[in-house]
């Protein structure tokens, strides 16, 4: 019941909203992944950003796809709890992490299960239309799965659509830029490096020149 | 032909459309077969984006008036939207915005109510008047006037003039038995791109002397003229199937539409210069984006509607 009102959202509700509503311009569509397990890292500047990576997706791959959110947000307020666990789907992060309990235990077992983890480093949607330094548990995620590949996706127009804290949401096309995945070779610091460069690269195509700022290193 | 809403002239054009889509795509192939797989892509992509459009476009004209206009409001949508996309916009405008796109359905009601007074001043009187004022109840003034100038411009060029073409089709049947509505908005859409793709031809096969090389450095004197005579040749020919005017006047709405035409498509040339982009989006295949598609009609679409409603309506 509950897998068939996600399906019924995606594959209409959140397709009409992005589709019709919003609308996207996408390059470099056959970048995306077409199996798990795989990481797909975006930016984050809106609650939009995860219904238009779920959309990139064919509708076939929708039980496997598993987006990374804040605990402390999304869980324990009643209904948003309820949407985001059963609708979205959503994988639940700690962001204090407690001691002696390790916060990527549930992603990297959705990962080993051969799920497809939609992660935001910047930890945060931040100001809208500007992208924040990167958080490194991406970095010790990837080099536990090494077989997951990353594929970085930089999402442009949304911060307007719908930025934090307003409810309204007002049309506009967004462009979406998909890179080539990456993969951890076990080394944090370069895998950082590469996913840090590979922003900049899609920021610069998407006409957005002004380089993101510096990334909170992984400790050697 | 009872199952269609409109007169089977507008069936008759748009058989003869398919048939030089057909000639198109014909000869792209042939070219495509000399200049070796990758040759001529851009046609290719091109032509059958018009397949998709023709289509679209006859679907909505034919199978029954509110989709017409329902179609046209979707299209007035997307235009405005990509035009808001484009610009840079305050985020505290975000509400102003959101009663800009509100327009739409208004404006498209008052066509389908047949409502003129309402559909010719709400936009550029009433609209005008109450978007500073939701600005100033905000209360932000940097960039004030560039504000509440682009939003209106946007809603001139993508909900009014665009709105024209909806209007051309509850003009009143009985003032043109051939074709009624439908078969104004057809001779007015066919003119429209018709022009585009001669001055298009004309300018690539003569084109020598550049008209406005500060705007649009393609454009060519041969290409103008060559559009506006091969479009005013058209529009004669077309005027008895279609609309209810004589040879003469059917010639003046010819070179209306060459002329303002060739006037949208540079003016948005311009738009998008200022901006600095090249397409204004990539939602048509080879065409770019629907405001690339539309630029000329936000011309000729209330050129050739007041032209008409002054002769005949």
């Amino acid at each position: 019941m509950i897998r068939a009102l996600r399906w019924l959202f995606f594959a209409v509700v959140a397709r009409l909203i992005v589709l019709v509503v919003l609308g996207l311009n996408v390059r470099h569509r056959e970048r995306l992944p077409t199996s798990g397990p795989a990481i797909i890292v975006g930016n984050h500047n809106s609650h939009l950003d995860t219904l238009v990576l779920m959309t990139l997706l064919p509708l076939e791959l929708l039980p496997r796809v598993r987006p990374v959110a804040a605990a402390d947000y999304f869980l324990g307020k009643g209904l948003l709890s309820w949407f985001a666990i059963n609708i979205i789907g959503i994988l639940p992060l700690e962001r204090r992490p407690v001691r002696g309990v390790d916060p990527l235990a549930a992603c990297s077992s959705a990962l080993t299960q051969g799920d497809i983890l939609i992660l935001y480093p910047e930890g945060t949607r931040g100001e809208p239309e500007e992208l924040g330094a990167f958080k490194s548990g991406i970095a010790h995620l990837a080099a536990r799965c090494p077989e997951a590949r990353t594929t970085p996706v930089y999402m442009k127009g949304l911060g307007k659509a719908l930025p934090k804290g307003e409810a309204l949401l007002v049309p506009f096309f967004c462009d979406v830029f998909v890179g080539e995945a990456l993969h951890c070779d076990g080394n944090r610091r370069t895998y950082m490096a590469s996913l840090q460069a590979a922003y900049e690269a899609l920021a610069e195509e998407a006409g957005d020149r002004r380089p993101p700022r510096a990334t909170a290193m992984p400790p050697p | 032909m009872d199952a269609l809403a409109v007169s089977p002239n507008v069936v008759w054009v748009f058989a003869a459309i398919c048939a030089a889509l057909l000639c198109a795509s014909a000869i792209s192939v042939l070219l495509a077969r000399s200049a070796g797989p990758d040759g001529h892509r851009e046609l290719r992509l091109r032509i059958r984006s018009w397949w998709l459009m023709v289509a679209v476009f006859a679907a909505a004209l034919t199978l029954h008036r509110n989709l017409t206009l329902i179609f046209f409001a979707f299209v007035s949508f997307l235009a405005l939207k990509e035009y808001l996309s484009l610009i840079p916009t305050r985020r505290s405008d975000r509400r102003v915005l959101f009663w800009a796109y509100l327009t739409i359905p208004a404006q498209y009601v008052w066509v389908g109510m047949e409502w003129y007074g309402m559909f010719i001043i709400f936009l550029p009187v009433y609209v005008f008047l109450f978007l500073p004022l939701r600005m100033v109840l905000i209360g932000e003034t940097t960039e004030f006037l560039r504000a509440a100038g682009t939003v209106h411009w946007g809603l001139m060029t993508t909900v009014f003039s665009i709105s024209h073409v909806a209007f051309l089709l509850v003009l009143p049947e009985s003032r043109n038995p051939v074709a009624g509505g439908a078969g104004l908005v057809l001779y007015l859409v066919l003119l429209t791109e018709a022009n585009d793709i001669a001055q298009y031809l004309w300018g690539k096969s003569l084109g020598r002397r550049k008209i406005l090389p500060k705007v649009s450095p393609n454009k060519t004197w041969a290409g103008f003229l060559g559009g506006v005579v091969t479009v005013t040749v058209l529009a004669v020919m077309l005027a008895p199937y279609l609309t209810p005017l004589d040879p003469l006047h059917a010639s003046v709405a010819g070179v209306l539409v060459g002329i303002g035409g060739f006037v949208g498509d540079v003016v948005i040339s311009a738009v998008k210069r200022d901006i600095g982009v090249k397409d204004s989006g990539a939602l048509i295949p080879g065409h770019g984006g629907i405001l690339d598609r539309i630029d000329s009609l936000t011309y000729t679409a209330p050129l050739l509607f007041h032209y008409l409603r002054y002769l005949s309506f």
